[in-house]
This record gives structure tokens, C-alpha cells and sequence, in this order.
């Protein structure tokens, strides 16, 4: 392991810490501990855009399971390095900030903690792996702490019902991507992005391309909320504020942009590409920002603002990818938007971070987050008001601030696609840049009652909870910093463009960047009187208009019934789902065990059966066959006359005893072919198992015998019959056929020289097949604490009543 | 069950055997590289003895002769199969690889020592472990 993996599993170490840290310094916030980390793990970062700048990469490899392709590859290149930095950077600020948000004498921190550092590995698992299975792997913890996150404060009833829809839409999503990177394993043999990309040139031919590139698709658009699975992200709201803020907005959810860039090198060249991740991201831009403004709760209006962010972002992915199919043309204009998309990447987390960070604190120290509620929050909370200014000007897109830019450079990639030739872009490519427009008029209008329905207005302390004041300092630094950052972005972008963007773009398009193209980051503010600028007046004054007669329109929202809704399509789905489960289980679940054996014996037998047949398995081979002798007689005619017994037995005991007795009998046929461990373990293991039978023999009812029926005696002989029969063909046709050479002899050869043993048994047990025998010892453990936590639950509830 | 019994017989033969039954079980464990055995037998056949005294006194005398939690022998011997399996990685060979030497202990003489008795040790106590705590627990539960 070199220092780079250390780094990426280090939060995961720190996390086994923290439950300690907590019980040692009860009167220390546990926060502080934990910020110590990802300032560190953001400065050892910060160290690699030294290399990642002149376009250079470090790969790490660490062997985990070479022989199945998989192995721990720690990748860092100028997008994997970006996303690290946001991570670090981030995570640095919410931990501060959650420091004052959670109160350490009420809040569970440890456990709080514990799932922010889970998270923090996962997410730069994600994006600093070079193996898809390595990054599933994480991909997969990210899903599982965001899950434990939302649910932090689990007794509340909506938060458990977001951790839920949260899971179970991204681990869907995470399944199929699973699915995905195996078919792309199936086609490329590797399980190495950057291998893949190699082949991308040959995979674009293959039938499963497109299944694969779809799979990945889903687990993209679920973990980054589009539409028609952005749902989950409104209600992961219940989170508190800092892990809001922090994986809902500035990283986790971009996990499904991170993919889309990461396989932009792989899929990218299919027009099914373009137009998927291009069209959904422009309608959930579309829909995030028009659903925004409809929310009364300032977190609901963040989370579908940050739904529609995501979605721009989605759409200027799709879009650049037209970019390949011009890389004749001298000044490659259409890399504009790929441009664009890492640039409002980075604005998006600063200003979106601020906001959320400003929404705590409101909810924070007056008690409340709707905005029919609050009003004229300006003169108390100024530095908070100066704060969210910033953020949400930046969030509509004026100018001087960071949003104003990349909103500039989106508009211009969306413009582009109609002088594009390609996929019918010339025709029906007009619907990018009507709906990136509509979008940002709305993006504009939340933006505007976020602050001003906060801020300004008419004040009523008597509906707040507390009486409002400024937030304690700790809490403001770290919105302040990223306020600053909006606005340093803002005046001198071009610090960013060749240290991260420039990098951060080259990945995402290896292929032009082979053939020469440079990447054109110069960003400034001026372009002269282009037809961005007038979108841009257009968004201004239609936004200044429509939010001045939002009540006048507002009921266009209930024109969608409720039962509509996507929401109700999946409570509906959840709760039929669950009926259905139930009903289809308590069908076949009668509660009596002879059933469960009738289901089990029928289906043995069926299927033994049918692959006797259909493999035309069924062989006699009577060569090679030992002598009977008297012993072997004697023993078979025991056999059978104890298994008679049970059948007639009056008694239970007789059974019992008479079960024991054929046990033991054939316990001597192994004796009699020498095979004394066998021998042995069937011995001690019917002495257990009759001493078992003698035990709960006080607590059976009595045999009876009175289900005499026909029919149900005709089953029952059937049932036994076939089994019987099955599993005489089957013993039958194994002696029969040798398809292949025996495996003994390798034992023989190898137990000596290998294992150092002679109890050839054994020495398989422990040794050449030892992985067989610790889960098996699972399995009895779990057997036996299954057997105790039924009986002994059972005997609590029996005296509860 | 009742304290008082009619199995004098049993209890006093009980007595005896069962510690025979017991030390037969250690050295079936102990031979199990060499000769018939190992822990899963030896497991099997030191709960054979436990059985033999639940049986012939009741589980109440038992647990006070042996106050041990099987549950716990069973987890003991889980993570003792586990770690010895895990150790190997921290040697740089795949998880399960066993080692093994010849030494010269007193009294012993020439022995072999193998981490594969490690692991089986864990294997005896859990089937210890499992076949207790199934029995205790259904022979409790009137």
C-alpha cells in the first residue's frame, strides 16, 4: 500500500477511532478530532496539482484479487484530483460548521461522525479508483452511510422514510451499474477504466454497448437525482443541514456526474449518449427549477434548485460530447460546454454549499425553515443576509459573481448545438437551448424568493420559535469562505482554469486532446453584445416579472393532481409491492413443517429428475464392482427393517429408537468400507441427534395417527417413493460415470508434501478446502443463535401475554 | 426436570465415562492430522459427553458444574478461525494459507506445530458451541 491508498482509506481507520474519542473527551466537541482529517487529506491532495497540471497522472496499484481482474488501482488525474479537492475541501467546512450546528450534549456524535468519515472514504474511493469494481465497491458505501445520514435523526417518521427512498432508489441505480460494468467486462475483458478507453473504438461495435452504456446510465442519473428519480433527494432533506450541505449537494450526488465524466471517454461517441445525458439533464434543469419555485420549506427549495443544477450539469456532459465528432475543425468550438460543465461543477459546490449552510443557520437560530414564517430576518442576521446575497445572485446568474460565468459559457454550448449537424441536433436540437433558458428564468426566481422572502419583509416573531440573532462565529466562517470563493472565482476565474479545469477537461476528452486540441479555459466576463448576454437580460427581466406576479400564477401548480405525481407513483408502488409480497408469502407459508418438506421433496425430485433426463445422465456401469458378502447382507437387511419400524411404530419412542438404529447401521456400512472419519462423525453425530430427539420428546404431542385418509397417505408415499428412487438413480449413475479423473489422487500426492498431514480428511478440511469449512462453522453459528433468539423470543412473548 | 431421581446408575456411570468420553474427544481432536479425527469429531464427541451429563443430571446441576455461555464459545471459536485464517495476510500469502514446522518440545519429543490446529481448534469450539446451545436451549423451553 503506498500513501496514496493510505490517504483514500485513512477516513475509514479514523472512523474505528471516533467512538473512542467520544467516550475519552466527553467535554470536547468530537468535531475537532475529526476536522484534523480532511484538512489534512485536502493539503496532501493539494500537493498533486502540481503534477496533474502539466497533464501527467499517478497510478497506484495494489493487488487485491488479481486472478479475478480486480485490484485496488488509485488513479489520480485532473478529474479524479478535482473531485478529491471538493471532497477534502467540503468536507473540511461542513465538519466546522457541524461543530457548532450539533449540539455535543444532546446529538449522537460519534455515530454522526463516524458515518461523515465512512462517506468521506467512500466518495474518494469513488473518485480516485481506476477498477469499476473498486469504485462499485465504494460507489455502494456512499449509497449506505447517505442512507445512515438521512436517518440520523431516526425517530423521526420522515426521516426513516427518506433513508429509504434514498436507498432504494441509488442501491437500484448501483445494481445496475453493477450490471453494466460487468457486461462492459464481458465485451473488454477488463475491469480497468483506462483500459477501457483504449478499446472504446471496438466496444462502439459491440451488441452489448448499448445495454451497457444504458446500466450506467441508470446509476448515474439515480445517484445524481434525474428526472424521474430525483425524487429521493427532496426527502433526503430530513438530513441534518451539514450533511446536506455536504453530501446532497457538493458531493455525492455529483458521484453520478463524476461517472458520466469518467465514461465520457467510453460511451461518449454514441448518439444514444448525447441524447440520453443531454436530454435528461436539460429537462430535470427544466423541472427541478419550476417544481423549485413552488416549495414552501428553504431546504426543499435548495434541494430541487440543487436537482436542476445537477441536471444543467448532466446536460453540458451530453452536449460536449458532440465535441468528438468535429475534432476536424482547426478551433474545436463545441468543447465549450465540457468546459462549462467542470467550471459551474466547481461554482455550483461553493455557492450551493453557502446556501445550505445559510438555510441551517436560519433554521438554527430561529427555529423554523418556511418561508411563510420567516420575513425580515435582514436586520438581525446581516452578515448571514450579505452571505445568501452572494450565494443566490451567483445561483441566478449575475454578474459579478461565479454563476454568472458559467451560466454565460452555458448558454453558449447550448447555443452551439443548433449549428451542430449530427443526430438530428439541426432539428430537434432546438429544444436545448428553449429549455436551458426557461430553466434559468425559474433558477432565477427561486433564487430571488430565497432571500428576499427570508430577508426582507415584513418580521413575525410570533410565529418563530426563537428570538433570531446572528450565528456564532464558528458557524459563519465556513459559508463565509465559500462566499468569498464565489466572488474570487468570480473576479479572477482563470486560477482555476489551467490548475484544475484545463486538467480536469483533458480527462474527460483524452481522445481530442491526443489530436492536438487545446483547452480553451481563458474566462472573463466581457464577450460583447452576444446572444448570451440578451438570454441573459431576457432571464433577468422575464425573472423580475414573474416573481413580482408569482401569486397571480402560482396555481398552475395544481394542475398536476396529486395523485399524479411521481411521489405517489412510488409510495403507491412501495405500499402494492409490499401487499403483494405479503400476500404471495402468506400463500405458500402454512406454519406447518410438513409442508415446507412436501415443497422441498417435490422440488428435489423434480428437478433431479428432469436433469437425469435432460442431460441423459442415467448410466449402469456393473463393472468394477466389490463382492457382497454376508456382513454387507446383514447390515442392508438392518437398514431396512428399522426404517419399516418407524413407519409402523406406535410409539413416538419406538420411532426415535428406531431411527437411531438405522443411523448407527449406517454408521457400520462406512466402518465396513473403510472409511473410519465418516464412521466416526455419523456415530456421534446420531448419539447427539437421538439424545436431542429424547429431549424434546417431553414437550411433542402425542402421536396420532388419525389422518388416515387415502389421499393424504398416497402423498405422503409418493413424495417418500420419489425421493427414494431419485436418490437411487442419482448414487447410481455417479458410480456410473467418471466424467472426469478423480481429485483423490492429487490429495494423496499432496497431503504429505503440502499440509505436512496424513489424515487425508482432515487435512482437507482445514487446509485445501478450509474456505468450505469456516463458512460452514458460520452457518452452524448462525443456525444455533437463529434456534436461540426463535425459542427464546417466543418464551418472552408467551409471558408478555 | 426434577432434582431427585431414580437414575443412580446412570448418574454414577455418568460420573465416570463422561470424563473418559471427554479426554477420548481431546485426543481425537489432537490426532486429527495424523490419524481419524479432528474438530469436528472431537467437537461432536465433547458435546456427546455434556449430553451425557445433561442427560443423566438436569441442566441446572450442569451449569453449575460448567457455568459457561456455549453462545460464547461459539463466537470464541469464530473469531479464532477467522483470525488464524486472516493471519496469513499479514505474512503476505492468501487469506487461509497455514504454516506449519517441526520442533522439539519436552516431554513431546519431536512434534509438529501447525496453524491448520489453530483453525480447527476454532472448528471444535464452535460445534461445541452450536450443538450446546441448540440443546440447552430446546431442553429450557417448557
Amino acid at each position: 500500500m503506498t500513501l496514496l491508498h493510505w490517504a483514500i482509506v485513512s477516513p475509514f481507520l479514523f472512523a474505528i477511532l471516533i467512538p473512542f474519542l467520544y467516550k475519552a473527551f466527553r467535554n470536547v466537541h468530537t468535531g475537532w478530532f475529526v476536522l484534523l482529517l480532511p484538512v489534512a487529506l485536502f493539503t496532501y491532495f493539494f500537493q498533486f496539482m502540481s503534477i496533474t497540471k502539466n497533464g501527467d497522472t499517478v497510478k497506484e496499484t495494489l493487488e487485491w484479487m488479481p486472478s479475478f481482474g480486480i485490484n485496488f488501482i488509485a488513479y489520480v488525474d485532473g478529474l479524479g484530483l478535482l473531485f478529491a479537492l471538493l471532497i477534502t475541501g467540503i468536507g473540511s467546512l461542513v465538519v466546522l460548521y457541524s461543530i457548532y450546528y450539533l449540539d455535543k450534549k444532546k446529538e449522537q456524535l460519534h455515530n454522526f461522525y463516524v458515518y461523515l468519515m465512512m462517506f468521506m472514504g467512500a466518495m474518494l474511493g469513488v473518485v480516485l479508483s481506476d477498477n469499476l469494481i473498486v469504485l462499485y465497491m465504494f460507489w455502494e458505501f456512499t449509497s449506505i452511510s447517505s442512507f445512515l445520514l438521512i436517518g440520523y435523526w431516526y425517530h423521526r417518521e420522515r426521516s426513516r422514510y427518506g433513508a429509504q427512498k434514498s436507498m432504494l432508489i441509488t442501491v437500484f441505480g448501483g445494481l445496475s451499474m453493477l450490471g453494466g460494468f460487468l457486461l462492459l467486462y464481458l465485451m473488454a475483458g477488463t475491469f480497468s477504466i483506462r483500459e477501457l478507453v483504449m478499446q472504446s473504438d471496438q466496444l462502439m461495435t459491440e451488441a452489448l454497448f448499448l445495454p451497457a452504456l444504458l446500466l450506467v446510465l441508470l446509476g448515474a442519473f439515480t445517484k445524481s437525482a434525474q428526472f424521474p428519480f430525483h425524487i429521493w433527494l427532496p426527502d433526503a432533506m430530513e438530513a441534518p443541514t451539514p450533511v446536506s450541505a455536504y453530501l446532497h449537494s457538493a458531493t455525492m450526488v455529483k458521484a453520478g456526474i463524476y461517472l458520466v465524466a469518467r465514461m465520457s471517454p467510453v460511451f461518449a461517441e454514441s448518439s444514444v449518449w448525447l441524447w440520453l445525458v443531454g436530454g435528461f439533464g436539460i429537462f430535470t434543469l427544466f423541472w427541478g427549477s419550476f417544481n423549485a419555485v413552488k416549495q414552501t420549506d428553504l431546504k426543499g427549495i435548495l434541494a430541487f434548485s440543487t436537482v436542476s443544477q445537477l441536471g444543467l450539469i448532466m446536460s453540458l456532459l451530453g452536449v460536449g460530447a458532440a465535441a468528438l465528432h468535429y475534432s476536424q475543425l482547426e478551433d474545436n468550438i463545441y468543447m465549450v460546454a465540457t468546459l462549462a460543465a467542470i467550471f459551474h461543477l466547481i461554482n455550483h459546490a461553493t455557492f450551493k454549499g453557502s446556501l445550505f449552510m445559510v438555510v441551517g443557520i436560519i433554521d438554527h437560530e430561529t427555529g423554523t425553515r418556511d418561508i411563510r414564517k420567516l420575513g425580515g430576518l435582514m436586520n438581525f442576521m446581516p452578515i448571514t443576509f450579505t452571505i445568501a446575497i452572494i450565494g443566490a445572485f451567483s445561483m441566478a446568474g449575475l454578474p459579478p459573481f461565479n454563476g454568472f460565468l458559467s451560466k454565460e459559457m452555458f448558454f453558449t454550448g447550448m447555443i452551439r448545438v443548433l449549428e451542430m449537424d449530427i443526430f438530428n441536433l439541426d432539428t430537434l436540437g432546438m429544444i436545448f437551448p428553449i429549455l436551458a433558458w426557461v430553466g434559468s428564468v425559474f433558477t432565477f426566481i427561486y433564487s430571488m424568493i430565497l432571500v428576499f422572502k427570508t430577508f426582507t419583509g415584513e418580521h413575525q416573531p410570533e410565529k418563530l420559535e426563537k428570538k433570531p440573532h446572528e450565528a456564532p462565529l464558528g458557524m459563519l466562517i465556513p459559508p463565509i469562505i465559500l462566499a468569498s470563493l464565489v466572488i474570487i472565482f468570480g473576479f479572477f476565474p482563470n486560477i482555476l482554469s489551467e490548475r484544475i479545469i484545463a486538467p480536469a477537461v483533458a480527462s474527460i476528452t483524452p481522445s481530442l486532446i491526443q489530436e492536438g486540441h487545446a483547452v480553451e479555459t481563458d474566462i472573463y466576463f466581457w464577450h460583447g453584445f452576444t446572444p448570451e448576454l440578451f438570454m441573459t437580460f431576457g432571464v433577468i427581466l422575464f425573472g423580475i416579472l414573474l416573481y413580482l406576479l408569482l401569486p397571480k400564477w402560482r396555481k398552475v401548480y395544481s394542475w398536476i393532481p396529486d395523485r399524479f405525481t411521481l411521489n405517489s407513483f412510488y409510495d403507491g408502488g412501495l405500499i402494492e409491492t409490499e401487499r403483494g409480497a405479503y400476500n404471495f408469502t402468506k400463500g405458500y407459508m402454512t406454519g406447518f413443517i410438513r409442508t415446507y418438506l412436501v415443497y422441498i421433496f417435490s422440488f428435489l425430485i423434480a428437478v433431479l429428475l428432469f436433469s437425469l433426463w435432460f442431460k441423459g445422465a442415467f448410466a449402469i456401469n456393473t463393472d468394477d464392482l466389490a463382492p457382497i458378502g454376508v456382513y454387507e447382507v446383514a447390515i442392508a437387511l438392518l437398514l431396512v427393517i428399522s426404517s419399516v419400524t418407524i413407519l409402523f411404530a406406535k410409539s413416538r419412542l419406538t420411532s426415535i429408537i428406531s431411527l437411531g438404529a438405522a443411523g448407527y447401521t449406517v454408521s457400520l456400512f462406512f466402518v465396513l468400507f473403510r472409511a473410519p472419519d465418516l464412521a466416526l462423525t455419523q456415530l456421534v453425530i446420531e448419539t447427539v441427534s437421538v439424545a436431542l430427539f429424547l429431549l424434546c420428546f417431553y414437550h411433542l404431542p402425542p402421536l396420532s395417527r388419525h389422518e388416515e385418509r387415502m389421499r393424504f397417505k398416497l402423498g405422503n408415499a409418493l413424495i417418500a417413493i420419489g425421493v427414494g428412487l431419485v436418490v437411487t438413480l442419482f448414487a447410481i449413475s455417479a458410480y456410473s460415470t467418471k466424467l472426469y479423473d478423480s481429485i483423490s489422487s492429487y490429495y494423496i500426492e499432496n497431503v504429505y508434501e503440502e499440509a505436512g498431514g496424513k489424515n487425508m480428511v482432515n487435512v482437507i478440511l482445514v487446509d485445501f478446502r478450509g474456505f468450505d469449512t469456516l463458512f460452514e462453522i458460520c452457518v452452524l453459528a448462525i443456525a444455533a443463535l437463529g434456534i436461540f433468539s426463535m425459542i427464546k423470543l417466543r418464551l418472552t412473548r408467551g409471558k408478555e401475554g | 426436570m426434577k432434582t431427585k431421581t431414580n437414575d443412580v446408575i446412570l448418574q454414577t456411570v455418568t460420573n465416570v465415562v463422561a470424563f473418559i468420553i471427554i479426554l477420548f474427544s481431546l485426543r481425537l481432536f489432537f490426532a486429527g492430522h495424523y490419524t481419524p479425527g479432528g474438530g469436528f469429531i472431537g467437537g461432536l464427541m465433547t458435546s456427546a459427553a455434556l449430553v451425557l451429563l445433561l442427560l443423566a443430571y438436569d441442566i441446572k446441576t450442569v451449569a453449575t458444574i460448567l457455568p459457561v455461555d456455549y453462545k460464547i464459545i461459539t463466537a470464541i471459536g469464530l473469531l479464532l478461525a477467522v483470525a488464524t485464517s486472516a493471519g496469513a495476510l499479514l505474512f503476505d500469502v492468501p487469506f487461509l494459507t497455514h504454516a506449519y514446522d517441526y520442533f522439539h518440545l519436552p516431554l513431546l519429543g519431536k512434534t509438529s506445530l501447525h496453524t491448520a490446529v489453530l483453525f480447527d481448534t476454532g472448528v471444535y469450539l464452535v460445534v461445541i458451541g452450536v450443538t450446546m446451545t441448540i440443546i440447552q436451549t430446546i431442553g429450557v423451553s417448557e
